[in-house]
């Protein structure tokens, strides 16, 4: 009635994809971070369209468990972000090599 | 090819876009306004993939909390501290690769399966019976979640203060007897 579902589940690998490639690539802690929210969402994607395929609910309640640890993640991250900010005054990745202050 | 057909084409490919256009900005103010329109899409394919009540969670915490928190510690440490440097083609083309990989064989799984043709058939989790469902069956996940919630706060909190003077509880009076 909608559209097949191997068609959904592609749309969820490729922004699956978006995210890894952001994550991967980009040289910000924003952006990786940023680059993990956007995995979290191609994962609940996917899992709505095999809970709509299978007519089972279990994939919306893994999609509600989603959304919370996507929320723990994203603030205990940007805490952290800015803890390493503090410290050596970049965001850059490659910058932070010392293991002592 | 019905209309939910088109709807869902035309949102397929207004994420697909935004996302792209937030991965590639250089500036991060930019990115997280592209991926409020991602997520305002992913909220609305939840609606058609038959939940409402998750569309509506997507807007309140993914478009509305999480963006805006982005945006909070972007503005807090200033746009002029994130990244100068230029696009690095040695940075881009390994991820670029190792995910065209992942995404070929995703398809080929995924295409290769007969049963992933069916046709989705329209149905909707009202909210009432999907919290009925998640009490009923998942409460204790729940619950768990709802202490990895505070556990997050509790680290937020901890790792936000800062080393200042002094990490306990008597930093406010130790400080004040300073000044006097």
């Amino acid at each position: 009635m909608i559209v097949p579902f191997s068609h959904v589940f592609m749309l969820a690998a490729l922004v699956f994809f978006l995210g890894l490639v952001c994550m991967v690539a980009r040289r910000n802690l924003i952006m990786t971070l940023i680059g993990i929210e956007i995995m979290m969402n191609a994962a609940a994607i996917a899992f709505l369209s095999a809970s709509l395929h299978w007519h089972r609910l279990e994939g919306q309640a893994f999609v509600l468990f989603i959304l919370g640890v996507a929320a723990t993640e994203v603030s205990v991250g940007l805490a952290l972000v800015v803890a390493a900010h503090r410290q050596t005054q970049t965001m850059d990745p490659d910058a932070y090599k010392a293991l002592k202050e | 090819m019905t209309l939910y057909a088109v709807v869902f084409y035309l949102i397929a490919a207004l994420i697909l876009a935004s996302t792209g256009m937030a991965i590639t900005r250089r500036n991060p103010v930019h990115a997280v306004v592209y991926l409020v329109i991602s997520f305002l899409g992913s909220a609305l394919l939840f609606y058609i993939l038959g939940a409402p009540f998750l569309a509506a969670l997507e807007v309140i915490i993914y478009a509305g909390a999480m963006m805006v928190l982005f945006l909070f510690v972007v503005m807090m440490l200033g746009v002029e501290a994130m990244e100068r440097r230029g696009f690095s083609l040695t940075d881009w083309i390994p991820a670029l690769v190792l995910g065209l990989l992942f995404v070929a064989v995703a398809g080929l799984a995924v295409f290769q399966d007969p049963s992933s043709r069916a046709v989705l058939r329209l149905a909707t989790a009202m909210p009432a019976t999907f919290g009925r469902y998640i009490f009923e069956h998942d409460w204790l996940a729940v619950e768990i979640i709802s202490i990895l919630l505070l556990v997050g706060l509790v680290a937020a909190v901890q790792l936000g203060r800062g080393k200042g003077e002094g990490k306990g509880m008597e930093t406010p009076p130790r400080k004040s007897g300073k000044e006097v």
